[in-house]
């Protein structure tokens, strides 16, 4: 694999389409699964390990998965290309950080990931755009069957899949979905939301940022229980109540933003459109903040047909990288995926210092915001 | 809100003490909270939170006498000190060999359930599919009854009939 294939281009995943696409950026589940007759990897030896690996690499590599795949052993990467993979989200921190043989098979549309020998010896990914959880499950339970058909899974009839840690066991499922709510935090109900959420028994976390207030005001929100509740079950929760509930939440913030608080959603557009046009050294968060602002304006001006003097101005703007004359929410992505610390090293082909990173950041946001003549 | 102890930066770690009937509060913010030596871990891993669990639960000796203590897991090795330290376990089997110990943890972190619904692998010899399969259904029609949902407590008994006379188990 070629990292440079990928570098330059935003995933699919995060290209700003699909269904509810104005709050839900993508849609991710998550499987977790065991070969039975082996112990689970705290307690393999590297042997057993290897062998585990070997095992899954081979059934994964063999299998009609629907996508062209490629694999990559992850414990003979540099670290560079190990972040890069996490900020595409192909494979899990855990994973990047780990030891001992371990690996990944993705496909080349981004769409499908398999980490072999995470916490459990197989993990499968799927992700797509937007709000489309039943699309993931069927792609998801698809493959799950494939590789059963091949290897006996660790499997009980009381506990349903046997995982590593007991908060995988039973389903092994986690359904994730990253929500953007910029304007839940302006108008201050980001608490209120984490502890809806908490209420309704799922996980929150925020993304790209560091504590749990992201900076991008992206977040994720998973189920916390896996054992006694389908996987079916699960995913309608998530369609038909917790995200038609969450969603509606940001959308009422961003209606209250342009009935009672213009001056503030202004304020913040225009800044961010002005720092972002004009900064020299811009760090990772600063521009994941300013970034949102401007995901905000225009997902306003987009879907809720919203016009102010800011917005107004932010959609003039032609961005210089795209075909298109106009600046879109696939630019914003693409800036905000580009300006990552191992997407901008990989990009330039060797390892930069903060500084140096910082200053190129600038400039690729720079020249792409500023209004062609 | 600001810092209780210095007074500038604003309060983000509020604190309420019950001591002996009387309820104290203290709102600080995050410098001040490390300097007093208070945790303030923005996020918990899961892992963290599983051994933080497993350590608050009624030692081994409190729960099953002094023999269970010494329990380790023929394949693995693994023991329930293990799992405390490290929050995930050793091999599929302690599922069996430490069930008694996991029930509560488990019931714990999933919302109180303990058995499995949902997927089952079509490997399984038939006799265990439809053993789950006839679990998850009898779960499905008490849930059904208790939410008061007659109708569909009635498919679902018609379909464990069937079922079981499928199976030719009248029972």
């Amino acid at each position: 694999m070629e990292l440079t294939e990928f570098s330059q281009n935003l995933t699919d995943w995060f290209s700003g389409t699909g269904p509810l696409a104005d709050v839900v950026v993508s849609s991710r589940i998550r499987l977790a699964r065991n070969l039975a007759g082996h112990r689970f990897l705290n307690s393999c030896s590297v042997e057993e390990k290897a062998e585990i690996l070997e095992q899954l690499k081979s059934v994964l590599m063999s299998l009609d998965l629907g996508d062209e795949v490629f694999y990559v052993s992850v414990d003979q990467e540099p670290e560079l290309t190990r972040n890069f993979l996490v900020e595409r989200h192909l494979i899990s921190r855990h994973h990047a950080l780990a030891t001992g043989p371990r690996g990944a098979v993705i496909a080349r549309r981004e769409n499908f990931t398999a980490m072999l020998n995470e916490e459990d010896h197989l993990r499968l990914q799927v992700l797509k755009a937007g709000c489309q959880l039943r699309a993931c499950a069927e792609q998801i339970d698809r493959i799950d069957s494939l590789i059963e058909a091949r290897v006996e899974y660790a499997f009980s009839p009381r506990f349903g899949y046997l995982t590593a840690c007991p908060t995988n066991l039973g389903t092994g499922i986690r359904v994730s979905v990253m929500l953007h709510m910029p304007a839940l935090k302006l108008t201050n109900q980001i608490e209120k939301f984490m502890n809806a959420a908490k209420d309704m028994n799922l996980a929150v976390r925020g993304l790209f940022g560091e504590g749990t207030e992201a900076a991008s005001d992206l977040y994720q929100i998973s189920n916390q229980t896996t054992l006694g509740v389908s996987e079916r079950h699960i995913v309608a929760e998530f369609e038909n109540v917790v995200i038609p509930e969450i969603v509606e939440y940001e959308k009422a913030a961003r209606r209250q933003l342009l009935d009672k608080d213009r001056d503030t959603l202004d304020d913040k557009i225009a800044r961010a459109m002005a720092l972002l046009q004009n900064a020299h050294l811009i760090s990772s968060q600063e521009a994941l903040f300013l970034l949102s602002h401007l995901r905000l304006g225009l997902n306003m001006h987009e879907h809720m047909g919203a016009s102010t003097p800011a917005i107004d101005r932010l959609c003039a703007l032609r961005a210089s990288t795209e075909e298109q004359d106009r600046l879109t929410i696939r630019t914003i992505n693409r800036l905000f995926l580009l300006t990552l610390p191992a997407h901008l090293q990989v990009n330039y082909g060797k390892s930069l210092d903060a500084t140096h990173r910082d200053a190129l950041r600038a400039k690729i946001i720079r020249d792409a915001l500023t209004q062609q003549s | 809100m600001q810092c209780q102890a210095c007074g500038k930066k604003t309060a983000t770690i509020h604190l309420t003490e019950i001591s002996q009937g009387v309820r104290t509060e203290l709102h600080i913010c995050e410098q001040c909270a490390s300097e007093q030596g208070i945790a303030t871990h923005s996020q918990t891993s899961i892992n963290e939170l599983l051994s933080h669990l497993l350590a608050v639960q009624p030692s081994d000796e409190e729960m099953f006498g002094p023999a269970q203590q010494e329990s380790i897991c023929p394949t693995c090795g693994f023991t329930l000190d293990r799992l405390r330290k490290e929050g995930t376990l050793g091999c599929p089997l302690d599922y069996k060999v430490f069930e008694q110990a996991l029930l509560p943890l488990i019931e714990r972190a999933h919302g109180g359930q303990s058995s499995h619904c949902g997927k089952v692998p079509t490997k399984l010899p038939t006799d265990t599919r439809t053993f789950v399969e006839l679990a998850q259904l009898r779960r499905q029609l008490e849930e059904a009854v208790r939410d008061e949902d007659y109708e569909l407590a009635a498919k679902l008994r018609d379909k464990i009939k069937q079922r079981e006379q499928a199976e030719g188990r009248p029972k």
